[in-house]
């Protein structure tokens, strides 16, 4: 087959991939302002005159759910979360790196090892232990997201920090540079890429956990899958027209997250992979 | 000369750690010891030796069959995902106009978190079930299907972008001399394309198969196990057995400690066959 035809035919596939991937979201939008009865029966009709509701669904799920609140939650949590472990797993990976230590070696392998452990083998332990220690508020959250993050997080700074040359780093030393500022003003601007992606891949898991913050803080405070989760379990039959109007929302901050760091992330992905 | 960055341990080291104990370290190994005892709040704590483990294995009637779920579903998805994933690649990045926004398009699903894409699929499943007089609750197979859809759907994207960047890496200088050298195009993909991104197949492997193992959230919102259990994965029959069954807090924890050997056994062998497949470079 001539190669021109080919590429033709790919082209058409990949459009009707395209429609196959959008097509999900397309129905939950269009579902969203649809009245709540009509949902169930007929997801694919557009709205008509008669099941047209405006934004009375996103007003009820708003409502029902808390939504603003659970937003800022989840602002707060995933972006504290993520500046938390960029700052302390590069300053890890970066000692453990450069000091040659038992105890530094058995720190990395129990960091990668953790990497593999699924979360239920952890989850009633760490809830009971952040119960414990207090740490079961929005702040104390933060240091749970350091602990399980710093796994993936240092293993990617240490297999960038060990292709960086020892010169640089004598030689700041040399120019009186004590050791944090080597680190942040000589080591750190050579880990960026890392860290962009670092904080791309720790960004995805935060804002989309579930069970963790679900388990030590969902209680008082709920995040944006908290929210949504508890609009099925709240009361007896859920409300099809706030559900479609609180996946709207929910998805709206990650559409507007990806197409502006959309090249990061797609870098981030590849990047990140090539290292595991 | 001593290290002089030797001293700096506690501003470097020290907030990671205390988070990694308290995080991962000690309810790992407080996980481990409670699963050999019998327990409700952990503080009351009687040792019961290999007693839930046996209870897990024999007299439990959800674990083997959520387990063999789990696995007939991670082999389903963990082939149909890499299959599809690669075959995108390998069409991205041939010279269809476009290239970009088609990345971008099967990418983002990935973004999405599995609560709102579970209850996504549910609407869309339903919806078809519906003319049939079905929902996705009347029988484990659609529950099954269903699962398995919305898994492609999530993870291709995200797959592909690995495989992009595989087969960007190879040089070119190889593909034009096979060309000059008479190669067809399956032979050019069997002989020095997937030889050559087995890197990427390695990571592609190795994420699928640990996160169709781990998957909860989606199994929550898309089915919760619904009908009677059976669309009921690994992950979700331990959360039920810990929150849900009083007084079974011990078998939870040792049906935890079954599953992480499991899911850190198929993880290993399948990093050290994949990677002695690749090719040295």
């Amino acid at each position: 087959m001539n190669i021109k035809l080919l590429d033709k035919l790919l082209f058409i596939l990949l459009i009707i991939m395209s429609a196959i991937f959008i097509f999900p979201v397309f129905i939950v939008l269009i579902n969203s302002f649809k009245l709540k009865f009509s949902i169930a029966s007929a997801p694919f009709l557009l709205p008509t005159r008669d099941t047209f509701t405006g934004f009375d669904n996103y007003i009820e799920g708003i409502k029902n759910t808390g939504f603003p609140a659970a937003l800022g939650w989840s602002l707060f949590i995933t972006v504290f979360s993520v500046l938390a472990i960029i700052v302390f797993t590069s300053m890890t990976a970066w000692y453990i790196t450069r000091v040659k230590s038992i105890f530094n070696s058995l720190l990395y392998y129990a960091l990668v090892f953790s990497m593999i452990v699924p979360f239920q083998m952890v989850m009633f332990t760490m809830s009971k232990t952040a119960n414990v220690l207090r740490l079961d508020n929005p702040i104390g959250i933060i240091i749970i997201y350091l602990g399980f993050g710093a796994g993936l997080s240092v293993f990617m700074f240490s297999g960038f920090i060990k292709t960086v040359p020892l010169t640089i780093e004598e030689a700041a030393t040399i120019d009186g540079c004590n050791t944090l500022e080597v680190f942040w003003r000589v080591v750190f601007p050579i880990l960026k890429p890392t860290a962009i992606t670092v904080a791309i891949l720790n960004t995805m898991w935060i804002w989309n956990d579930y069970l963790l913050p679900y388990l030590v803080i969902g209680n008082d405070y709920k995040t944006i899958p908290i929210a949504v989760q508890y609009l099925k379990g709240g009361y007896g039959s859920v409300d099809m027209g706030a559900m479609m109007a609180m996946l709207v929302l929910s998805i709206i901050p990650v559409v507007v997250f990806y197409l502006s760091c959309q090249k990061y992330i797609i870098k981030g992905v590849a990047s990140g992979a090539v290292k595991g | 000369m001593k290290n002089p960055i030797k001293r700096y341990f506690p501003i470097f080291v020290m907030p990671t750690l205390l988070a990694f104990a308290v995080a991962f370290l000690i309810p790992f190994v407080l996980g481990f010891i409670l699963s050999f005892t019998e327990f409700r709040t952990v503080s009351d704590a009687t040792f019961v030796g290999l007693e839930n483990y046996i209870i897990a294995l024999r007299d439990d009637s959800t674990f083997l069959p959520s387990l063999w779920f789990t696995v007939k579903f991670a082999v389903v998805s963990v082939i149909t995902i890499n299959v599809i994933a690669f075959l995108l690649a390998l069409m991205l990045t041939r010279t269809v106009p476009g290239t970009s926004l088609f990345r971008t398009v099967f990418f983002m699903p990935n973004l999405i978190g599995g609560i709102v894409l579970g209850y996504i699929w549910q609407v869309i499943i339903n919806g078809v079930l519906y003319n049939f007089n079905y929902s996705i609750t009347s029988n484990a197979n659609f529950g099954f299907w269903g699962l398995i859809i919305l898994m492609n759907w999530q993870m291709i994207g995200y797959m592909m972008i690995i495989y992009i960047a595989g087969i960007q890496n190879i040089p070119t200088d190889i593909l034009e001399a096979a060309r000059v050298d008479g190669a067809g195009a399956l032979t050019i993909l069997r002989k020095i394309t997937i030889p050559s991104v087995m890197p990427s197949i390695t990571i592609c492997l190795f994420l699928t198969i640990t996160n169709s193992f781990k998957l909860f959230d989606q199994n929550l919102a898309l089915t919760a196990g619904a009908p009677a259990n059976k669309t009921q994965m690994v992950a979700l029959d331990i959360y039920n057995t810990f929150y849900s069954r009083t007084g079974f807090e011990g078998v939870g924890q040792a049906k935890a400690v079954i599953f992480f050997i499991i899911v850190a056994i198929i993880a290993l062998a399948q990093l050290k066959f994949t990677r002695g497949k690749e090719v040295e470079s």
